[in-house]
Protein backbone atom coordinates (compact mmCIF):
# COMPACT_ATOMS: atom_id res chain seq x y z
CA UNK A 1 0.00 0.00 0.00
CA UNK A 2 1.07 3.71 -0.55
CA UNK A 3 1.37 5.85 2.32
CA UNK A 4 -2.24 6.14 3.74
CA UNK A 5 -3.51 10.08 2.85
CA UNK A 6 -4.50 11.95 5.83
CA UNK A 7 -5.77 14.89 5.99
CA UNK A 8 -6.81 17.69 8.92
CA UNK A 9 -8.35 20.67 7.78
CA UNK A 10 -11.46 22.95 8.02
CA UNK A 11 -13.03 22.78 4.46
CA UNK A 12 -15.62 19.83 3.68
CA UNK A 13 -14.54 17.45 1.63
CA UNK A 14 -15.46 15.72 -1.72
CA UNK A 15 -16.49 11.91 -0.90
CA UNK A 16 -17.05 10.71 -4.54
CA UNK A 17 -13.31 12.38 -5.49
CA UNK A 18 -11.73 10.44 -2.35
CA UNK A 19 -13.46 7.40 -3.71
CA UNK A 20 -12.23 7.83 -7.27
CA UNK A 21 -8.77 8.13 -5.96
CA UNK A 22 -8.94 4.38 -4.53
CA UNK A 23 -10.00 2.93 -7.65
CA UNK A 24 -8.10 5.19 -10.74
CA UNK A 25 -5.72 2.90 -12.71
CA UNK A 26 -5.88 0.63 -9.69
CA UNK A 27 -7.66 -2.54 -11.03
CA UNK A 28 -6.93 -4.49 -8.30
CA UNK A 29 -9.37 -2.85 -6.25
CA UNK A 30 -12.38 -4.76 -5.90
CA UNK A 31 -13.94 -3.26 -2.70
CA UNK A 32 -14.08 0.52 -1.00
CA UNK A 33 -15.74 1.55 1.90
CA UNK A 34 -16.36 4.68 3.00
CA UNK A 35 -17.26 6.02 6.68
CA UNK A 36 -18.61 9.72 7.02
CA UNK A 37 -19.19 10.74 10.48
CA UNK A 38 -21.99 13.53 10.43
CA UNK A 39 -22.77 16.50 13.15
CA UNK A 40 -26.00 15.75 14.43
CA UNK A 41 -28.81 18.38 15.79
CA UNK A 42 -29.41 16.08 19.34
CA UNK A 43 -33.29 16.03 19.19
CA UNK A 44 -33.32 19.67 18.38
CA UNK A 45 -31.07 21.52 20.81
CA UNK A 46 -27.60 21.83 19.40
CA UNK A 47 -26.96 24.80 16.93
CA UNK A 48 -23.49 23.72 16.54
CA UNK A 49 -20.37 21.72 17.20
CA UNK A 50 -16.90 23.24 17.58
CA UNK A 51 -14.22 20.81 17.28
CA UNK A 52 -10.85 21.50 19.14
CA UNK A 53 -7.59 19.75 17.94
CA UNK A 54 -3.95 19.39 18.51
CA UNK A 55 -2.49 20.50 15.60
CA UNK A 56 1.07 19.32 16.37
CA UNK A 57 -0.29 15.96 16.88
CA UNK A 58 -4.05 14.65 15.16
CA UNK A 59 -2.50 14.11 11.81
CA UNK A 60 0.84 12.12 13.36
CA UNK A 61 -1.79 10.06 15.28
CA UNK A 62 -4.36 9.65 12.77
CA UNK A 63 -1.17 8.28 10.28
CA UNK A 64 -0.39 5.85 13.41
CA UNK A 65 -3.69 4.40 13.17
CA UNK A 66 -3.76 4.09 9.78
CA UNK A 67 -0.40 2.86 9.43
CA UNK A 68 -1.51 -0.22 12.16
CA UNK A 69 -5.05 -1.10 9.90
CA UNK A 70 -2.34 -1.40 6.76
CA UNK A 71 -0.24 -4.00 8.80
CA UNK A 72 -3.34 -6.04 10.61
CA UNK A 73 -5.16 -6.22 6.77
CA UNK A 74 -4.23 -6.29 2.99
CA UNK A 75 -5.37 -2.95 1.96
CA UNK A 76 -4.62 -1.25 -1.32
CA UNK A 77 -5.71 1.95 0.24
CA UNK A 78 -6.29 4.49 3.59
CA UNK A 79 -7.97 7.41 3.19
CA UNK A 80 -8.77 9.88 6.97
CA UNK A 81 -9.99 13.26 6.44
CA UNK A 82 -11.12 15.13 9.74
CA UNK A 83 -11.94 18.44 10.03
CA UNK A 84 -12.16 20.99 12.61
CA UNK A 85 -13.67 23.91 13.59
CA UNK A 86 -17.74 24.71 13.63
CA UNK A 87 -20.22 22.13 12.50
CA UNK A 88 -23.92 22.67 12.37
CA UNK A 89 -25.93 19.96 12.16
CA UNK A 90 -25.91 17.73 9.08
CA UNK A 91 -22.30 18.92 8.06
CA UNK A 92 -19.76 15.96 8.06
CA UNK A 93 -16.98 16.14 10.27
CA UNK A 94 -14.62 12.95 9.50
CA UNK A 95 -14.88 10.29 6.41
CA UNK A 96 -12.79 7.28 6.73
CA UNK A 97 -12.34 5.25 2.92
CA UNK A 98 -10.72 1.87 2.65
CA UNK A 99 -9.94 -0.09 0.07
CA UNK A 100 -8.46 -3.88 -0.57
CA UNK A 101 -9.14 -6.71 -2.97
CA UNK A 102 -11.76 -8.18 -1.14
CA UNK A 103 -14.56 -6.82 0.69
CA UNK A 104 -14.05 -8.27 4.73
CA UNK A 105 -10.82 -5.93 4.94
CA UNK A 106 -12.09 -2.89 3.89
CA UNK A 107 -15.16 -3.07 6.22
CA UNK A 108 -13.58 -4.15 9.31
CA UNK A 109 -10.45 -1.88 8.98
CA UNK A 110 -13.16 1.23 8.47
CA UNK A 111 -14.23 -0.01 11.73
CA UNK A 112 -10.73 -0.21 13.22
CA UNK A 113 -10.04 2.92 12.41
CA UNK A 114 -13.48 4.83 13.58
CA UNK A 115 -12.81 3.27 16.61
CA UNK A 116 -9.35 3.89 17.28
CA UNK A 117 -10.17 7.48 16.29
CA UNK A 118 -12.92 8.42 18.43
CA UNK A 119 -10.44 7.62 21.71
CA UNK A 120 -7.11 8.75 20.42
CA UNK A 121 -7.40 11.37 17.61
CA UNK A 122 -6.80 14.69 19.50
CA UNK A 123 -10.02 16.01 19.02
CA UNK A 124 -12.52 17.80 21.54
CA UNK A 125 -16.51 18.98 20.66
CA UNK A 126 -18.21 21.10 22.58
CA UNK A 127 -21.53 21.94 22.33
CA UNK A 128 -22.92 25.29 20.80
CA UNK A 129 -26.86 25.23 22.29
CA UNK A 130 -30.05 26.75 19.76
CA UNK A 131 -30.82 28.88 22.80
CA UNK A 132 -27.36 30.56 22.47
CA UNK A 133 -25.75 29.28 25.13
CA UNK A 134 -22.24 27.01 25.58
CA UNK A 135 -23.08 24.11 25.93
CA UNK A 136 -20.48 21.40 27.39
CA UNK A 137 -17.93 19.84 26.38
CA UNK A 138 -18.79 16.06 25.02
CA UNK A 139 -17.94 13.78 27.62
CA UNK A 140 -16.15 10.56 26.18
CA UNK A 141 -17.85 7.52 26.28
CA UNK A 142 -16.67 4.72 27.96
CA UNK A 143 -18.04 2.09 25.10
CA UNK A 144 -15.84 4.17 22.32
CA UNK A 145 -12.91 3.87 24.99
CA UNK A 146 -13.96 -0.32 24.72
CA UNK A 147 -14.69 -0.32 21.37
CA UNK A 148 -11.17 0.25 20.12
CA UNK A 149 -9.96 -2.03 23.55
CA UNK A 150 -11.92 -5.23 21.67
CA UNK A 151 -9.58 -4.84 18.69
CA UNK A 152 -6.72 -5.30 20.79
CA UNK A 153 -8.22 -8.87 21.87
CA UNK A 154 -8.62 -10.58 18.12
CA UNK A 155 -5.42 -8.52 16.55
CA UNK A 156 -3.01 -9.74 18.36
CA UNK A 157 -0.85 -7.20 18.08
CA UNK A 158 0.01 -4.81 20.98
CA UNK A 159 1.22 -2.09 19.20
CA UNK A 160 -1.51 0.24 20.33
CA UNK A 161 -2.12 -0.43 23.66
CA UNK A 162 -1.70 2.77 25.96
CA UNK B 1 9.46 22.47 29.36
CA UNK B 2 6.81 24.00 26.85
CA UNK B 3 3.13 22.92 28.29
CA UNK B 4 -0.06 22.69 26.17
CA UNK B 5 -3.66 22.46 27.79
CA UNK B 6 -6.72 21.63 25.54
CA UNK B 7 -10.83 21.62 25.77
CA UNK B 8 -11.35 21.86 29.44
CA UNK B 9 -8.53 21.61 30.53
CA UNK B 10 -7.21 24.76 28.63
CA UNK B 11 -10.23 26.67 29.89
CA UNK B 12 -9.58 25.95 33.58
CA UNK B 13 -5.90 26.76 33.37
CA UNK B 14 -7.19 29.49 31.08
CA UNK B 15 -4.22 29.44 28.95
CA UNK B 16 -3.04 27.11 26.17
CA UNK B 17 0.45 26.92 26.78
CA UNK B 18 2.76 27.88 28.76
CA UNK B 19 6.75 27.46 29.45
CA UNK B 20 7.63 26.08 32.68
CA UNK B 21 11.09 25.28 34.62
CA UNK B 22 10.25 22.12 36.54
CA UNK B 23 12.09 20.88 40.01
CA UNK B 24 13.92 17.52 38.74
CA UNK B 25 12.16 15.58 41.27
CA UNK B 26 9.31 15.74 38.61
CA UNK B 27 10.27 12.69 36.48
CA UNK B 28 6.81 11.39 35.17
CA UNK B 29 3.81 12.70 33.57
CA UNK B 30 2.54 11.97 37.27
CA UNK B 31 5.09 14.12 38.98
CA UNK B 32 3.92 16.62 36.60
CA UNK B 33 0.22 16.19 37.51
CA UNK B 34 1.09 16.51 41.57
CA UNK B 35 3.47 19.57 40.66
CA UNK B 36 0.43 21.99 38.56
CA UNK B 37 -2.01 20.86 41.33
CA UNK B 38 0.06 23.10 44.08
CA UNK B 39 0.63 26.28 41.65
CA UNK B 40 -2.70 27.57 42.15
CA UNK B 41 -6.39 26.96 42.30
CA UNK B 42 -6.53 27.30 38.62
CA UNK B 43 -4.59 23.98 38.08
CA UNK B 44 -6.04 22.22 41.22
CA UNK B 45 -9.50 22.89 39.69
CA UNK B 46 -8.16 21.51 36.28
CA UNK B 47 -6.11 18.46 36.79
CA UNK B 48 -8.42 17.90 40.51
CA UNK B 49 -8.98 14.54 38.86
CA UNK B 50 -5.89 13.16 37.34
CA UNK B 51 -7.48 9.89 36.25
CA UNK B 52 -9.52 12.44 33.49
CA UNK B 53 -6.30 14.04 32.54
CA UNK B 54 -4.84 12.50 29.70
CA UNK B 55 -1.08 13.40 28.40
CA UNK B 56 0.87 13.09 24.94
CA UNK B 57 4.55 13.48 25.38
CA UNK B 58 6.41 15.18 22.51
CA UNK B 59 3.01 14.37 20.69
CA UNK B 60 3.20 10.68 21.27
CA UNK B 61 0.17 9.09 24.07
CA UNK B 62 1.76 8.65 27.55
CA UNK B 63 0.74 7.51 30.79
CA UNK B 64 1.33 8.93 34.09
CA UNK B 65 4.40 6.40 34.60
CA UNK B 66 5.91 8.24 31.65
CA UNK B 67 8.94 9.73 31.84
CA UNK B 68 10.09 13.22 30.74
CA UNK B 69 13.73 12.62 30.45
CA UNK B 70 14.61 14.41 27.59
CA UNK B 71 10.90 15.58 26.49
CA UNK B 72 10.13 19.31 25.09
CA UNK B 73 6.73 19.64 25.55
CA UNK B 74 3.87 17.40 27.73
CA UNK B 75 0.07 18.51 26.64
CA UNK B 76 -2.41 18.08 28.91
CA UNK B 77 -6.37 17.58 27.99
CA UNK B 78 -9.23 15.65 28.65
CA UNK B 79 -10.06 12.29 27.24
CA UNK B 80 -11.01 12.64 23.38
CA UNK B 81 -14.05 12.83 21.60
CA UNK B 82 -12.85 13.19 17.98
CA UNK B 83 -14.58 10.57 14.91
Amino acid sequence: MDAARIIVQQEDFDIEAEVARMTDGQPDVGAVVTFTGVCRHEHGKLAALELEHFAGMAESEIRRIAEEAARRWPLTGVTVIHRYGRMRPGDRIVLVVTASEHRHAAFEAAGFLMDYLKSRAPFWKKEHLRDGSVGAWVVARAEDELAAERWQDNGGSTAMRR
Amino acid sequence: MKLLYFAWVRERIGKPEEEIELPTAVKTVGDLLGFLQERGEEYAHALAEPKAIRAAVDRVHARSDTPLTGAREVALFPPMTGG
